[in-house]
């Protein structure tokens, strides 16, 4: 199988808190990532995608059209903003987990439908120690 | 079975181009990728097998070193991928073709069956996996 990953960048902060648990109990479980006044990272996303290689151009998809969907469906949602405040995480905690199943979710279809590639896997970056892999499972 | 993993890192020039288009329609086509640049590649290969129950290594890394400068960085370390090499004649540099044909190379310079993976990093924020069939991803 063969893939191209290509890596972007936003600075966006969060609050890890859930809506299920007490302040108290949010405290307990998330520590100082539940700050209600939020704190943020750099976060890197990587997005890959699979398919055949286009026998003229060779790219498996051309990569101004997967910048142009990353930009207009994640970058332009998420770079500098509070995540917590986006109606994609109104049920949900921004986690870099749920991150990446959330951009995931954002991306498959417009991807498949602009390039014919298929998106393998969703990579976030929390911190240079910190990496979140969602992929589904076929 | 264990894999082992060893990068190398080589820098080459290239520029996209279709023989039958026009300098313009390349252009067109390509973007900028149609003018000399150039990368700073790098190259991870994955093995797996079984180690060697004397030796204690899959392989050795000293020949696998040999094996990738003689494979890769001889061929095309600081060299232009279509005018020095002749494997750009009728594809285009993209990765995914340079990450397909180290592939093939690698594949058929190793023991059999021994290369589980490639991933080639064109910049620290685009690489292309080649995966062998069955390997996983």
């Amino acid at each position: 199988m063969i893939s191209v990953t290509r890596r972007y960048w936003f600075p966006a902060a969060h609050v890890l808190r859930s809506p299920a648990l007490s302040d108290a109990e949010n405290t307990a479980l998330y520590g100082k990532c539940a700050n209600p006044h939020g704190h943020g990272h750099n976060y890197g996303l990587e997005v890959s995608v699979a398919g055949a290689r286009n026998s003229r151009t060779g790219w498996i998809v051309p990569p101004e059209t997967l910048d142009a969907l990353v930009r207009e469906r994640v970058l332009e949602r998420f770079n500098h903003c509070l995540l917590n405040e986006d109606p994609l995480f109104r049920d949900l905690v921004p986690s870099a987990e749920n991150i990446a199943m959330v951009v995931y979710r954002e991306l498959a279809a417009p991807l498949a439908e602009a390039s014919g590639g298929r998106l393998v896997r969703v990579g976030v970056i929390e911190t240079p120690r910190n990496r979140f892999d969602y992929e589904e499972t076929r | 079975m264990v894999r082992i993993t060893r990068a190398i890192d080589f820098s080459a020039s290239l520029r996209y181009r279709r023989p039958e288009l026009s300098a313009a329609e390349n252009r067109r086509l390509f973007g900028r990728a149609a003018m000399p640049h150039g990368h700073n590649y790098r190259l991870e290969v994955t093995l797996c097998g079984t180690p060697d129950p004397v030796s204690g290594m899959v392989l050795d890394l000293k020949q696998l070193k040999d094996l990738l400068e003689r494979e890769v960085v001889a061929r095309f370390d600081h060299r232009d991928l279509v005018a020095d090499t002749p494997y750009f004649e009728k594809e285009v540099p993209t990765p995914e073709n340079f990450a397909s044909l180290l592939y093939r190379l690698l594949e058929a310079a190793l023991p059999s069956g021994m290369l589980a993976a490639i991933r080639l990093y064109q910049d620290p924020d685009c690489f292309v996996d080649v995966t062998a069939p069955g390997a996983g991803a």
